[in-house]
């Protein structure tokens, strides 16, 4: 368990490493740095005094390593646009995209473990074919779309909900509703294979075979068993969901994590854009770590070994 | 010894694989439903110039704002009526097809090979490649990829060019990640082992003997990477970085008219359903590939 | 007779693509407390579907019907669902073939041996326990209570196969079935096994059914033999009978496949059954055996054929007398 959590570990810190420095690399020289800070109407000296004093004239190499180096120390730079550490801007809008996170994937769970469940119940069935429905046009559709749909609807012509910021709970109904429903079509479709394989098993049909009750087969044996791999499922889509939470929370203007990703991407804030991918890969792999644990610690197969 | 007059036991012809195969193909809804709606979408794009009744990029003032055909003051002229610059949405959303539908197969072409390439050598060779594949798999999935890829777009300019770039480097690590398992499977097949001890080269077992095998999975990822880079480059245009003004991508029309949406609906509708549409119909496809060739994943 | 369990006119069909697969065909048979009936016949022939179909566990396409299924008295032709959870594992119990599978992985023996009980009696949880503990060490596992905290993957087959029985046993069954019990196990854990079901079977006047294709485990253990082909029975009647004088071709047909220590002699050709089981889709007149039988003839292609009940309890499905399919000493027809 020891050597498993240390090989982790390590796999950890060098996906940190190359995210970060790949990202570098990426938004370095993807454009002049200074010329995006400097704005459109800065003459070359003012672009150069940029320049300098930010230590973009030293080599890449070296700036990487500058800033690798401060990282290490949790020192991930100054905004140039708040004029703050970017560290503490993170700190005050994480918490917003967390508990957006948190609703998108319980709603998603809520929606989709019930629906894969029934379809696996019932396969070939309409109950079947309307779960089936649901989950193809979840992937379909475009989330912003999704979303859009839902502010005119919910928003403006039923006016049950609020349509922009993130003051209240209400605030996060719908937004969690757009980030959630693109995670539904995966988790249905794992929970009800899982289901299905399961149900035909042959510890099912001994439980049968007992005379054990419907809903006693259907919960503490079957799913059981088939929502091993969903959990895993659910840990890495949370992952996924705080990486894509970029639109949902521009469209809907919440003060989280992406909405501050995109603003600063418009405004060339680069220490805070390097800071935010980084931020977004440790919560994966973190994440997928943790699924891992968790897999282990429902299945007992896993566990002795 | 009794006489041999047997009356014959009727034997029952179960049909051959091809046989099953075809008849499971058509009778599959779902893969013929996207099937029929993609191939719509792909003549609206190759017929454009012929059949836009109008230039989508011409801007008639005068013109802004008309309703689409179901509405009261909708006319034929413009049958899905005009944008705030007074330029016809058939047109524009006809020609945005195009758009949509080359950028999501040149992505998926480059994310397809780069994600394969990299996924059969893993999954051939083992060892060390496989570990340093594996690595690159999971430094690229835990990267966010909107994120990465807006930075991107954003810094260096939204052309065609860069964009299709910049989405097939990105969203290959499905590709590696199938193939690679793929492989792996077929290394222990015996056939591979037959075609090793008859002294082929590696290159050409891979070539001839491992690559077929793989096909079916890989359709089905390619499928769905390809809906991927459309919903991406959509994304990409409505948050303004993607494909710019005047070009008419489906996300930029949705961007564009999300101002007007309140009294307007149509005009994000529109774009929005027929993306749906588009996706939906690769989506589809991508689903009948893996249940006619692996019939034991329905129940 | 007060038979235990007393089936008349059994049928099983599954809808295929390619037709109505009639896997049980008009099947009769009975069980005694304290005995034990062997159904015999290849693979595919319908003995587990029949066992299946007792306990009502049939896949959801599968149709059953019967004209009589009296089991302790009760009719249970047409039971539904809910009498019949009540009746299985409680009064009717089934032990299955594969025991590295048919455990749940992610509960305790115990969990699962002690719910067995629990669902149908109103005990304690440590009744049950203490239950389970007993019926464990009557099967012939030590340490028990320290067995009932493993889990099942921490278990050998044959440990495995023998927590399924004593989990068969928590209710005390009249009535065990034993779906190939020892098909998937050793040799040598397999005569262990069977013994231990002699054993159960006498302790607890249980009756039992015993599924199998394996010839040596039927003389071993059971007392009634019913031997089955293509979804039908073809013979019955007590063990001695039908090893001492088959009646039915295939029956006489298996006897000879088996090598006798002491007759058979080195280099001689053992026997076997030209041609191929027929599959029980479409048009079935006749006898489902003739394509591979020595003594077909012209009405064997058309007409029914029924049991021939030669005397109380034996009986044979075939159209020739028991004169006019007999073989002599050396396997041949007379």
């Amino acid at each position: 368990m020891f050597h498993y959590t240390l090989k982790r570990l390590l796999l950890a810190i060098l996906v940190a490493i190359t995210v970060s420095f790949v990202t570098f690399m990426l938004l370095r020289l993807s454009g002049d740095p200074a010329m995006a800070l400097a704005g459109e109407n800065a003459s070359p000296a003012e672009i150069q005094f940029i320049r300098v004093q930010y230590g973009l004239d030293r080599p890449i190499i070296i700036q990487y390593a500058d800033w690798a180096w401060r990282a290490l120390g949790g020192d991930f730079g100054q905004s140039p646009y708040f004029n703050q550490p970017v560290k503490k801007i993170i700190r005050g809008r994480l918490g917003i995209t967390m508990t957006l996170g948190g609703c998108a994937l319980a709603f998603a769970i809520c929606l989709a473990v019930p629906m894969g469940m029934l379809a696996a119940i019932r396969p070939n069935t309409w109950i079947d074919r309307v779960a089936l429905t649901i989950s193809v046009i979840g992937q379909a559709m475009p989330s912003f779309f999704f979303g859009l749909i839902l502010i005119i609807f919910f928003g403006v012509m039923l006016r049950w909900l609020p349509i922009s910021g993130s003051s209240t709970w209400r605030h996060f109904i719908m937004p969690s509703i757009a980030l959630g429903y693109y995670a539904t079509p995966a988790i249905m479709r794992l929970t009800r294979s899982g289901m299905l394989e399961v149900l035909a098993s042959d510890y099912i049909r001994t439980a049968r075979a007992k005379g054990l009750r419907a809903g006693s087969i259907l919960f503490k044996h079957a799913l059981r068993n088939a929502i091993i791999p969903v959990v895993s499922l659910l840990a890495v889509q949370f992952g996924f969901m705080l990486g894509g939470s970029l639109v949902i929370e521009t469209i809907f203007a919440i003060n989280g994590v992406g909405f501050l990703g995109y603003e600063s991407i418009a405004r060339a804030d680069l220490p805070m854009v390097q800071a935010i991918v980084l931020l977004v890969s440790m919560f994966y792999v973190v994440l997928t770590f943790f699924s891992d644990l968790l897999n282990a610690f429902l299945d007992p197969r896993i566990r002795v070994a | 010894m009794a006489e041999q007059v047997v009356g014959d036991i009727q034997e029952v012809d179960f049909p051959s694989p091809g046989q099953i195969l075809r008849r499971r193909t058509l009778a599959h809804k779902g893969f013929m439903i996207g099937a029929i709606v993609l191939l719509m979408i792909i003549a609206m794009a190759l017929l454009a110039p012929v059949l836009s009744p109008h230039d989508p990029y011409h801007q008639d003032l005068a013109k802004r704002m008309i309703s689409p055909i179901w509405q009261k003051d909708g006319t034929w002229e413009y049958p899905l009526g005009t944008d705030n610059l007074g330029r016809d949405y058939l047109s524009r959303l006809m020609y945005g097809a195009r758009i949509s539908l080359l950028i999501g197969v040149s992505a998926m072409v480059i994310s397809g090979l780069i994600g394969t390439f990299l996924g059969v050598i893993a999954g051939y060779f083992g060892g060390r490649v496989d570990m340093i594949v594996s690595f690159m798999i999971t430094t690229r999935i835990s990267m966010p990829v909107v994120l990465v890829a807006l930075a991107v777009v954003a810094l260096i300019g939204g052309s065609l060019n860069v964009i299709i770039w910049v989405l097939g480097l990105l969203i290959w690590d499905r590709f590696a990640v199938v193939t690679r398992s793929s492989t792996q499977q077929m290394r222990s097949i015996d056939y591979v082992s037959a075609a090793k001890a008859i002294g082929c080269s590696t290159t050409w077992i891979l070539l001839t003997e491992v690559l077929p095998n793989i096909l079916n999975n890989l359709i089905v990822v390619a499928t769905l990477e390809f809906a991927h880079a459309i919903l991406l480059e959509a994304a990409l245009s409505f948050l303004g970085m993607g494909v710019q003004p005047p070009l008419p991508s489906w996300g930029l029309m949705i961007s564009e008219g999300k101002e007007f949406m309140l009294f307007s609906p149509w005009m994000i509708a529109i774009p929005g359903f027929v993306l749906s549409m588009l996706v939906l119909s690769v989506n589809l496809m991508g689903d009948g590939v893996r249940d006619i060739t692996a019939p034991e994943g329905r129940s | 007779m007060n038979a235990l369990l007393d089936v008349q006119g059994l049928h099983v069909e599954i809808p295929l693509s390619a037709g109505i697969l009639k896997a049980v065909r008009d099947i009769s048979l009975s069980v005694v407390r304290g005995r034990t009936l062997a159904l015999v016949g290849e693979s595919g022939c319908g003995k587990s579907l029949t066992a299946l179909a007792v306990m009502d566990l049939l896949p959801k396409t599968a149709v059953r019907r019967t004209d009589r299924l009296i089991f302790d008295g009760q009719d249970l032709s047409g039971a539904k669902e809910r009498r019949m959870a009540d009746i299985r594992g409680n009064k009717m119990a089934m032990i299955f073939q594969e025991p590295m599978t048919s455990l749940n992985p992610c509960y305790t023996i115990g969990n699962q041996m002690e719910e067995a009980l629990l669902r149908h009696r109103s005990v304690s949880r440590k009744e049950a326990r203490d239950r389970a503990v007993f019926l464990l060490e009557k099967v012939g596992i030590t340490a028990a209570s320290s067995r009932l905290k493993q889990y099942p993957h921490q278990l050998s087959g044959g440990l495995r196969q023998r927590v399924m029985i004593a989990m068969g046993l928590m209710c005390g069954p009249p009535l065990l079935i034993a779906d190939e019990p020892t098909t998937a196990l050793d040799v040598t854990i397999q005569a262990q096994i069977l013994s231990l079901l002699k054993d159960l079977q006498q302790e607890f006047d249980m009756g039992m059914i015993l599924i199998t294709h394996d010839l040596g485990i039927v003389a071993r253990v059971a007392d009634r033999v019913a031997v089955m082909y293509c979804g039908q029975v073809v013979e019955t009647g007590d063990v001695t009978e039908i090893f001492e004088n088959p009646l039915h071709p295939y029956t006489q047909g298996l006897m000879i496949c088996i090598p006798v220590p002491g007759k058979t002699q080195r280099g001689q050709h053992l026997g076997s059954i030209p041609g191929r089981v027929p599959t029980p889709i479409g048009d079935l007149t006749g006898c489902t055996f003739r394509n591979r039988c020595d003594f077909v003839f012209g009405p064997c292609g058309n007409e029914v054929v029924g049991l021939r009940e030669v005397s109380d309890g034996r009986a044979y499905r075939c159209l020739l007398s028991p004169e006019n399919c007999a073989r002599n000493s050396a396997g041949r027809p007379v």
